[in-house]
């Protein structure tokens, strides 16, 4: 099998693992609810950590996720219930910015040759300044359409609701995976994490790829800030505080290795039922705080990080076993 | 390092502009900036406000120097804040005495400092990478300190950290300088800087040539969190009160920023401590100016923006002419002159 | 000599950087169904012929014709669709991806506007049939030896550009067997009527499989044959632009045999690296180590100088057992290395000469014995004085110096901590005629001075130069050994060469 294949697989299995014992302390755990409610409860953490993703398999970092996320959020708030825009033009216009917003922080990394955790970092304080700039209130959205998108759901059998935003995410996720092994693009992306100057002289074309690879994880973090918006019905400029960290732990979780190259976005997916999963705990034991997230997650991040340490290790060991000078 | 010369000096006009005009800008907005006047024997007036606000971020900076130098760079140094300043707080409505409080908040601050350069000189980590761990697990390392809560204490002896006078000079400016000082003379006086300097440009000669890159990367890192620690309580001093959420949120962001705007490179090699320390201070004044002129301290996070903008222009053009220079030279291994 | 039309042809073709001229006025022409091996020094200008060849650089001046046709190339991916493939001298291929994405990467056969990667799988497996490889092209890239990525960069060079082949260094990091295989496949593809430009080191290799040589010197064009017609000592003469330096030196192994033996390594090996070893070796001794590239050359000194942990043996020195795991236990014991790679383990790019000098000494006085300004500047002006190292300024960036320069430095670096054993791997490579002599003056002197010296070289007639012993290295083991009279550059051939027949097929 493929080494590459083994972060994945135990990813795979800890997440089995985890939610076998979950079930076993709280039967009640196993159910359709459950598991649609892990899907719209990480909707938004989903859809943002696809795009993460994509920014990581190129050996790059996106720490304007969440300033983004909540930008989103409080633009459609104002726009909708301030200027009463319908809701449907208000996304546009969000996907519009935070696209563009993602693409001109793809130029300035590719073109200046800089560390994409500074740019990204001015990304986060420019984004969350924005928010603030706009309202510092949190404002409520209150539309019929919005109304009408919450309330779609497909009743699962036992009770569990399969929302839209919650699709929304599985159809992101099945798309990001399309992009990744059956476009172009897709191996545009993994040949310049995997090493650029390679990848440059082989004729893929690493500006565009950089400038595509950030534009999608800003508009996907604008898809991901709507999507908070439906979940939470307003806009707020403190929400969505940290949230480029769970998502880089989600990916990193899920397999994919942060120095770029290597990892699928199916990992990712479970990375975010994992944490989706220690969060139910959680709230079903009533007596945790939810803090121990954090703490669950770091040992997480610290054990795939160290496995992957490992695997890099030995195949290391094995290359210079089989050539070397 | 440093050396106060004219060249230096040269070096260092951008920031020293840059500050004066800051500085200029605050007095037009408000025109009792330079205003210092001495009550109940402690200094007050914006500008000290300005170096008090700045010490612990110029104190974040001293640590984050010499592992920026060190081509690496801490994330963690918020979270470990928050959990040094949870540990202060809950030890002392614990009832600790005050030298065991300080001590043991500093020893965890150390202890998350070498478990970074554990996971970066001994793992071989990224620096980011390996940072990243703590900053997600220590805010929920200080929550679980704090048990979820925001401890509030009134021991006078700690709160004296943050609010406190020595001879007029606040504390917090008082333990900055003093560390910076420090800091800046251990630089000067032992091999350390150009160690630092060494690893940070080439690690792998640096070991060849007989360096013990590994326990040095050791000692940055842990070095990087003490410094932490003492921002951490020095900030849970000042508000009375340990908030594991809050505490030096973003502050590493600031720390990171001030090492740059200093001048030090991203990519290591040769730095400067007075100057990040001087980032630091250009970084609170703006914070001050803008809150003196009226605006909404959100604006700030705008600004920092730009100044980071700013910075990676004027670094990319000054280092393209080189650079394009360097490439074409090297890339065809040119030997052009004996 | 214009026997056949050329399928490349460069005329005076100029290039400069800031300073200094890296081509002036060449010519150079490739016909199709050739070989053209092109030679130089390094600094010569090869480097940058190949990459106004491939589109990375823009000429100054001169025209570029491929059939007849003058070109431009704006790109390397130009450069490709003009005909012009290029395999590099670090196989820039992508190991994260598979086997199959390398070769297509950027021409993937597609179906519904999606990559169909059965399809591209399959023509990945044809495409490499024609070279005898028959791999899972599903697999990582990485999980291949270097000859197979080679081959792979080549087969993706070949299918994309289709006329003319330009191969930077290719056989550096290969042994002999998989040279042969490489070698086959150019004779194939010259077969083919591809034009090949072949960059090599190895003289045998290019009166092995060129047809014909081009030889640059000091970006000036020094002549052009074809290799049948050339003596190979006329080809070495058009290359240093003078008879080689060395050989003027009057053989030195006629030294007097030292008495004790201070530095004694006993059963030393690392498994996949080196076998065990024994070396002994007094001061006022030079062992030369010969050996093809991944004989086993590198790998020994790494051993010595504990940067790889030997997995056996021990070590005594003046007949007290040592323990040498790093570096820094070396350095203790009175060990430097100046190393292979001078660029990733030797200079401190950014340091001055100054600091790049005192950083050996200062990191064996420890953290806090800070050498004051004034010793530094001190060893530095002494060193620089005495190496000759042509710098404008101690405070100079040594990145900004020439390769000889910077060797000096890092000589310097060691002698500056008094050493007592100094292992050299390949202390001349990449460096110009008049260091180069320079540097071997040097080793004698320090020989001469008492100092225990183990030197690391491809080039036989160096060894033979200075060497008071030569051990012969081959297939990661030490083989054999010669002293005295019996260090001649056939000698130590021999041995070498003695592997073509012991090794496997």
């Amino acid at each position: 099998m493929n080494a590459r294949l083994l972060p994945l697989c135990a990813t795979l299995l800890i997440c089995l693992i985890a939610y076998a014992a979950c079930v076993f302390q709280f039967p009640a755990m196993f159910s359709t609810r459950v598991a649609g409610n892990l899907l719209t409860d990480n909707a938004f953490l989903g859809i943002a950590a696809v795009g993460m993703t994509f920014v990581i398999l190129s050996g790059g970092i996106d720490l304007s996720v969440g300033s983004v996320i909540a930008f989103t959020g409080v633009l459609l708030a104002v726009l909708i219930t301030h200027y009463g825009v319908h809701p449907l033009i208000a996304f546009a216009i969000a996907l519009l910015i935070t696209t563009v917003f993602g693409a001109s922080m793809g130029v300035i990394i590719h073109y200046l040759e800089v560390p994409s955790f500074i740019v990204t970092l001015a990304g986060m304080f420019l984004a969350r300044g924005m928010c603030f700039v706009m309202t510092t209130d949190s404002i409520p959205i209150d539309h019929p359409f919005y109304t009408a998108l919450q309330g779609l759901f497909y009743r699962l059998p036992g009770g569990g609701r399969l929302t839209f935003i919650g699709c929304l995410m599985v159809l992101v996720f099945l798309l990001g995976i399309i992009v990744a092994h059956f476009s172009k693009f897709g191996s545009y992306i993994y040949a310049v994490g995997g090493n650029r100057t390679s990848a440059e002289l082989m004729g893929v074309p690493v500006a565009r790829t950089t400038i595509g690879i950030y534009a999608m994880s800003g508009f996907l973090s604008g898809l991901a800030g709507i999507v908070f918006s439906l979940y939470t019905s307003a806009g707020y400029s403190l929400a969505a505080v940290g949230v480029e960290l769970d998502t880089i732990a989600a990916v990193v979780i899920g397999g994919t290795l942060l120095t770029g190259g290597v990892g699928y976005i199916a990992g990712t997916f479970i990375g975010v039922i994992i944490q989706g999963i220690i969060q139910t705990y959680i709230v079903f034991d009533g007596t945790l705080s939810s803090w121990w997230t954090k703490i669950v997650v770091g040992v997480l991040l610290f054990s795939f990080i160290a496995l992957q340490r490992i695997l890099v290790f030995l195949s290391l060991k094995r290359a210079t076993a089989t050539s070397g000078g | 390092m440093i050396r106060l010369n004219t060249a230096a000096l040269t070096k260092a006009m951008p920031q020293l502009l840059s500050l004066m005009l800051i500085l200029f800008l605050n007095y037009l907005a408000f025109p009792g900036f330079f205003e210092i006047r001495l009550q109940d024997g402690r200094l007050f007036g914006s500008l000290i406000d300005v170096f008090n606000r700045g010490a612990p971020v110029i104190i974040l900076a001293i640590g984050m120097t010499a592992v920026i130098a060190s081509r690496g760079v801490d994330l963690s140094v918020g979270a470990v804040m928050a959990v040094a300043g949870a540990l202060a707080a809950t030890m002392t409505v614990a009832g600790y005495p005050l030298p065991v409080v300080i001590l043991a908040a500093l020893g965890a601050g150390l202890a998350c400092g070498l478990w970074n350069g554990i996971l970066v000189a001994y793992f071989d980590l990224q620096p980011i990478v390996a940072t990243l761990i703590l900053m997600v697990a220590g805010r929920g390392i200080a929550q679980l300190i704090t048990e979820g809560s925001i401890v509030t204490f009134t021991e006078p002896g700690l709160i004296f950290f943050g609010t406190g006078s020595f001879a007029g000079v606040p504390m917090p400016i008082l333990i900055a300088a003093s560390l910076l000082a420090v800091a800046i003379a251990v630089v000067r006086r032992t091999a350390l800087g150009l160690l630092i300097e060494s690893i940070g440009i080439n690690r792998s000669a640096s070991s060849y040539a007989g360096l013990n890159s590994k326990l040095l990367l050791l000692v940055i890192y842990g070095f990087c969190g003490l410094c932490a620690s003492l921002a951490g309580i020095i900030i849970a001093a000042d508000i009375r009160g340990a908030d594991a959420n809050n505490a030096g949120l973003w502050l590493e962001l600031d720390a990171i920023l001030a090492v740059v705007v200093g001048g030090t490179s991203l990519f290591g090699g040769r730095f400067s401590i007075l100057m990040s320390a001087l980032g630091a201070v250009i970084i609170q004044a703006m914070n001050t100016g803008i809150l003196l002129s009226g605006f909404p301290p959100e604006y700030n996070l705008i600004l920092k923006a730009l100044v980071i903008i700013v910075i990676l222009l004027a670094q990319s053009f000054s280092s393209l002419g080189g650079w394009a220079f360097l490439k074409g030279e090297f890339r065809s291994k040119g030997t052009k002159r004996q | 000599m214009t026997d056949k039309p050329g399928l490349l042809v460069v005329e005076g073709i100029s290039k400069s950087f800031v300073g200094f001229k890296a081509l002036d006025g060449v010519d150079f022409t490739v016909r199709p169904g050739e070989i053209h091996a092109l030679l130089g020094e390094n600094g010569a200008g090869k480097s940058t012929l190949i990459k106004v060849l491939t589109g990375v650089h823009q000429p100054d001046a001169g025209v570029i014709k491929i059939d007849g046709q003058p070109v431009v190339m704006r790109d390397t991916q130009h450069a490709q669709y003009l005909g012009i493939g290029t395999v590099y001298q670090e196989v820039n291929l992508l190991p994260n991806m598979s086997v199959a994405d390398n070769l297509f990467i950027g021409r993937q056969p597609m179906r519904f506007g999606f990559v169909n990667r059965k399809r591209m799988e399959q023509q990945a497996r044809d495409l490499l049939a024609q070279y005898d490889l028959h791999l899972d092209v599903s697999s990582d890239l990485s999980r291949y030896s270097v000859a197979v990525q080679q081959i792979v960069a080549i087969a993706r060079a070949v299918d994309m550009s289709g006329r003319v082949l330009v191969l930077d260094e290719p056989t550096a990091s290969l042994d002999r067997h998989e040279t042969e295989v490489l070698f086959a496949i150019l004779r194939q593809l010259r077969a083919r009527g591809f034009g090949i430009v072949f960059i090599t080191h190895f003289l045998d290799q290019v009166y092995e499989i060129c047809d014909r040589v081009t030889v640059l010197r000091n970006g000036k064009l020094a002549g052009s044959a074809l290799i049948a017609e050339l003596p190979k000592i006329e080809l070495v003469t058009l290359m240093l632009g003078r008879t080689l330096a060395v050989a003027t030196h009057k053989p030195r192994h006629d030294r007097p045999i030292p008495a004790e033996r201070q530095f004694s390594f006993k059963g030393l090996g690392r498994s996949r690296s080196i076998a065990p070893f024994d070396l002994d070796i007094g001061q006022g001794e030079v062992i030369g180590m010969a050996g093809l590239l991944g004989s086993g050359r590198t790998e020994t000194a790494k051993i010595l100088f504990g940067i790889d942990a030997a997995d056996a043996g021990h070590i005594r020195i003046d007949g007290n057992p040592v323990l040498i795991r790093t570096p820094r236990d070396a350095v203790a014991c009175g060990f430097g290395l100046c190393p292979e790679d001078r660029k990733s383990d030797g200079i401190i790019g950014d340091l001055s000469v100054r600091e790049n000098i005192c950083l050996a000494l200062q990191a064996q006085k420890g953290w806090f014995n800070r050498l004051s300004s004034r010793e530094q500047t001190g060893l530095a002006d002494t060193f620089v004085k005495a190496l000759d190292i042509r710098t404008t300024d101690i405070e100079k960036p040594v990145k900004f110096l020439s390769g000889g320069n910077q060797q000096k430095v890092i000589l310097a670096r060691w002698l500056a901590t008094n050493p007592r054993f100094l292992i050299l791997d390949e202390p001349t490579r990449g460096i110009d005629v008049g260091a180069h002599a320079e540097i071997i003056a040097l080793i004698n002197r320090l020989c001469d001075d008492g100092m225990a010296l183990l030197v690391i070289s491809s080039e036989i007639e160096e060894i033979v130069a200075y060497s008071t012993r030569v051990i012969v290295l081959r297939d990661r083991a030490h083989r054999g050994e010669i002293s005295g009279d019996d260090i001649t550059t056939s000698n130590i051939m021999q041995m070498i060469a003695a592997e073509s027949e012991g090794a496997p097929a």
